[in-house]
């Protein structure tokens, strides 16, 4: 008989009674918010059954801030526990089980989210589309990503959290050494999140490749545009890696198979190959969107056009194609022959080239351009020496010899700290800032902006330059404690003083959101086109109307805003009234929402091993996708008149 | 939808074409039953052995896909760009890739000639 | 509905690739084709992982000791054939013929089921003998990769029944068409799956 556990919740530790009390509290908030207000509608109406890209992208830079919240927490009791030699802060156990959430959090659940956000809210404007390709679908991917993060979420206060590492690498994470229900939390949550992530590659890159507008040809198509297309046919064949790694070692743990235990001819390192294959796209899964970010902030603050755009789109797509070759060097010290790790070093080597490549064409870009310092350029331009520190320990790490010394000591933790927080966060703080406008029309205050990114980028070198020296000195990463007398005290402490300045600067952040929010007639955007930038969004009312192009834009050159703009031809792209016509739109729905919770269910079934949960669950699925399938109304059309009523409303025509 | 939309039978953009022998189709199921059978046979016999047996087999299979994808799934037709030539064809060459190099990669432990 | 697509022909006539109107099922068979890309490198992996363990047996039962050539013989006619009967019901469908149509795929789904049965069987009669996923790494990689293709299998049954359904109670138009033609894809997606198993886990098992 397999045994199965009961949700209980975890106790006997101040902090997660404090978490209990605060989620309980704010619980009680929102829903009093909801029933006094009488919401209930108008969230469901507008929000929960939306299929709008532009929510939809609005829902996921929520849930990125709110888990950044959450994982930058994680790593501040990370290095309050590590400031000091011999702390009591945390008990061992509990060291694990943070660390693991803060991985898994700020890659699943943080850089994700971010990058979808970008793909919804800036995509189909871009290319001069009315929504994605399959709009219920993206609803889908947003609600099963939602209740994946729910389902890690509440591990820690129902039931316990995983302790193994974000890659959760057998056979620690096999029953035998890891019981209860932790890591069955971490499988189902990515393997929910996994689904939406999958559907969310199939949908942008169908609507890149299918929907633009007419005469965008490929090389016509914003460098932003590019990257999603690069980033999309990662997803697409890295993420069923990940699916398989993830079900495999579910199977090993609920029905007591073999893939990845000691015994019985199981091989754990098969679990680490296969999570790699995925794993090492992943990293550009999360890189390739913001390259296009900051491909698109350089030129518009620069004042000038891209420099090598045909070099930049090679460079990408070389990336994505790369990016798949190169996994084994997450184990040179596996002990592979030296062919393995030959091969696979000298690949990791060769992925620089590229990324080099986009980075001096940023700095070309930049000279000699008349350049604006606002905040999506601040935050660009402190990326760029951070990614070239960053990509040159890649560098060093990517030689498989000397990874035998650096190989999971705090030297890997800065460089990979390096090149996330350095390119991804950097980048998506980047693209907020720019396209903030675009999304709620009215733009962040600047003077918060630029404390924050001080606070932020001065307390990232803090943070992680000592890491670097401690990585050096021996010291290992998923450790929770050190002896005093190993010299690391001092360089430790300097880390976790940086940490809390990055958390002083997140939270500066989040005052510039709430200011700017409480100010936003006075930043109100009235243009549309607050940056004075280039590619076709810009040429909307900020927001867009829901239907985005009232008339689709023809297109007939790169930068074709940019081009009219300078030409004083900015008026061809406002619809006449002759040219409206009446649009079709997708119907509102309710059934990914619905669909997701009973895959929540499905995931809460396998956490506990309850397999008549499991079984509701899946029936559910089963006849939520039945229903939809036999659906026959699941558009609408929007009159001319109406349109034209709106534009009007606009002050487009 | 509305209902005026459905008259005419066929409606909503769908036109049947004449009637005819589905030569396509026969043509490729009789090729699928031969290539199954010589593998089988070649098998079962042991026509060959080892590395020459499974490169056979192996070739066979791959030609199945290429009947599968031109008699069955007319992988060649259709409207439009033909962007999911290029996604099927990046599938296979990742499916190489992937399946080759965890062989290649966890072959470790002093078997493995590089 | 007020509008009819009749009002957006304009719009269409003008090479407007952008909106939500007929090429929608275009669409849709598009993105169906990159779903399929993605389960071939679900198995994929899945293959890997048997390749790399298949020799794993830890001195239990051995692909030679529980393949039924017979068994595994008759599954492979059985599915090749429900490929070209599916197809038969997708050439009924281009010539308008609903009662072919249905004919034709009734016939893929009850081969598909009997797929599905002597592949219950199969394991039913493996577990009978102590071949069981438990057993060691060489099982728990074959049950896994065979059972998801059956799986899938299974699932391809129940959705051509929902299309049987929708396209008796609608007839043959654009959308049930476009549906049929993807549930055609996956099917014979599966067969080319199944193709490799036959060779890489049954033939290659009792060579």
């Amino acid at each position: 008989m397999l045994p199965h556990y009961w949700p209980t919740p975890v106790t006997g530790d101040p902090l997660i009674y404090g978490a209990d009390v605060s989620i309980a509290l704010v619980s009680i908030a929102i829903l009093f918010v909801l029933f006094y207000y009488k919401k209930w509608g108008w969230l469901w109406r507008e929000w929960l059954t939306t299929v709008d890209h532009k929510k939809i992208g609005i829902l996921y830079v929520i849930a990125a801030l709110l888990m950044l919240f959450r994982g930058g927490v994680d790593g501040l009791l990370m290095r309050t526990q590590l400031a000091q030699p011999n702390m009591h802060f945390l008990e061992s156990e509990h060291y694990n089980q943070v660390f693991s959430t803060h991985g898994t959090i700020m890659i699943l659940f943080v850089a994700m989210p971010f990058m979808f956000a970008l793909f919804n809210i800036v995509i189909p404007l871009q290319i001069g589309a009315r929504d994605v390709a399959f709009p219920y679908l993206n609803a889908i991917s947003f609600w099963m990503f939602f209740f994946g993060a729910l389902l890690l979420n509440i591990s820690f206060v129902i039931g316990g959290s995983p302790d193994a590492g974000w890659v959760s690498y057998a056979p620690l994470t096999e029953k035998q050494f890891d019981p209860g229900p932790g890591e069955n939390f971490y499988l189902m949550a990515l393997q929910l999140s996994g689904i939406g992530s999958m559907a969310t590659g199939i949908n942008f890159l169908v609507t890149i490749l299918r929907m633009r507008a007419p005469g965008m040809t490929l090389m016509r198509m914003p460098l932003l545009t590019w990257a999603v297309l690069a980033a999309s046919i990662i997803i697409i064949y890295a993420f069923p890696a990940l699916t398989i790694a993830l079900a495999l070692l579910l199977i090993d743990r609920v029905a007591g198979a073999h893939f990845f235990t000691m015994g019985h001819g199981g091989n754990p390192m098969m679990y680490t190959n296969l999570f790699w294959i995925w794993g090492h796209p992943e990293v550009y899964i999360v890189l390739l969107p913001v390259f296009g970010v900051f491909s698109e902030v350089f030129p518009a603050f620069s004042g000038k056009r891209v420099f090598g755009y045909s070099s930049m789109v090679a460079s990408l797509m070389a990336i994505s194609i790369v990016s798949f070759l190169l996994w084994a060097h997450h184990f040179f010290t596996m002990g592979a022959g030296p062919g393995v790790n030959t091969y696979f070093g000298i690949a990791s080597m060769a992925i620089g080239i590229p990324t080099g490549v986009k980075v001096f064409n940023w700095m070309f870009t930049m000279y000699r351009g008349r350049i604006r310092m606002t905040m999506p350029m601040r935050w660009a331009v402190g990326f760029i020496p951070n990614f070239v520190i960053g990509g040159a320990t890649g560098v060093m790490l990517a030689a498989a010899p000397g990874d035998y010394q650096y190989h999971n000591s705090f030297f890997l933790i800065a460089h990979f700290h390096q090149v996330l927080i350095g390119g991804t966060i950097y980048g998506s703080l980047a693209g907020m800032y720019f396209w903030w406008p675009k999304m709620f029309g009215f733009t962040l205050d600047e003077k918060r902006g630029r404390i924050a990114f001080w606070l932020w980028n001065v307390g990232f070198y803090v943070t992680f330059f000592p890491q670097y020296l401690l990585g050096l000195m021996g010291m290992t990463r998923r450790i929770y404690t050190y002896p005093p007398g190993m010299g690391w005290t001092n360089l430790n402490l300097l880390s976790t003083i940086g940490a809390f300045l990055m958390g002083l600067g997140f939270i500066y952040i989040v005052w510039d959101i709430l200011y700017s929010t409480m100010h936003r007639s006075e930043l109100k955007d009235v243009t549309g086109d607050p940056w004075n930038a280039r590619s076709l969004e810009w040429s909307l009312p900020s927001p867009p109307p829901h239907y985005n192009f009232a008339v689709v834009p023809t297109v007939t050159r790169r930068d074709e805003w940019w081009e009219l703009k300078k030409s004083g031809r900015a008026d061809v792209l406002r619809p006449t009234a002759q040219d409206i016509e009446a649009i079709h739109m997708p119907n509102n729905s309710g059934k990914p929402i619905i669909f997701s919770v009973f895959f929540f269910i499905v995931g809460l079934g396998f956490v506990f091993e309850w397999y008549a949960v499991i079984v509701i669950g899946l029936a559910g699925v089963l006849a939520t996708m039945l229903l939809r399938s036999v659906e026959e109304d699941t558009g609408h059309h929007i009159p001319a008149e109406e349109v034209r009523h709106e534009e009007m409303a606009l002050g487009r025509m | 939808m509305s209902s005026h939309m459905m008259e005419g039978g066929h409606g909503d953009g769908f036109t049947p074409h004449g009637r005819s022998f589905p030569w396509l189709h026969v043509v490729g199921y009789l090729l699928s039953l031969v290539l199954t059978i010589i593998a089988f046979l070649a098998v079962l016999n042991h026509w060959l052995s080892g590395r020459t047996l499974i490169s056979i087999i192996m070739l066979l299979a791959v030609m199945q896909i290429g009947i599968q994808l031109f008699f069955f799934m007319h992988f060649t037709e259709g409207h439009g760009p033909r962007y999911h030539i290029m996604a099927l064809g990046f599938a296979l060459f990742f499916t190489i890739i992937f399946v080759g190099g965890s062989v290649w990669i966890m072959s470790f432990g002093g078997s493995q000639a590089y | 509905m007020a509008v009819s697509n009749k009002d957006l022909s304009g719009v269409l006539a003008r090479g407007q690739s952008a909106g939500h109107s007929h090429d929608e099922n275009e669409l849709r068979v598009a993105g169906f084709w990159i779903f399929l890309s993605t389960d071939m490198i679900l198995f994929a992996c899945l293959f890997a992982t048997y390749l790399v363990l298949r020799g794993n047996t830890d001195a239990g039962p051995t692909p030679q000791q529980i393949f039924d050539v017979r068994g595994f013989t008759e599954e492979t006619f059985i599915l090749l054939t429900s490929s070209f009967t599916c197809g038969l019901a997708t050439h009924a469908m281009h010539e308008g013929r609903r009662g072919g149509l249905i004919t034709w795929l009734s016939i893929t789904a009850l081969l598909g089921l009997s797929f599905v049965g002597l592949e219950v069987s199969e394991f039913v009669h493996d577990v009978g003998v102590g071949a069981t996923m438990q057993r060691s790494a060489f099982l728990s990689a074959f049950f896994t990769l065979v059972g998801t293709h059956g799986l899938h299998v299974s699932i391809g049954i129940l959705w051509m029944i929902s299309i049987m359904y929708q396209i008796l109670k609608r007839g043959i138009n654009a959308t049930t068409a476009r549906k049929l033609t993807i549930v055609g894809l996956y099917w014979h997606f599966l067969d080319v799956v199944w193709v490799f198993l036959f060779t890489v886990v049954y033939l290659m098992g009792v060579m």
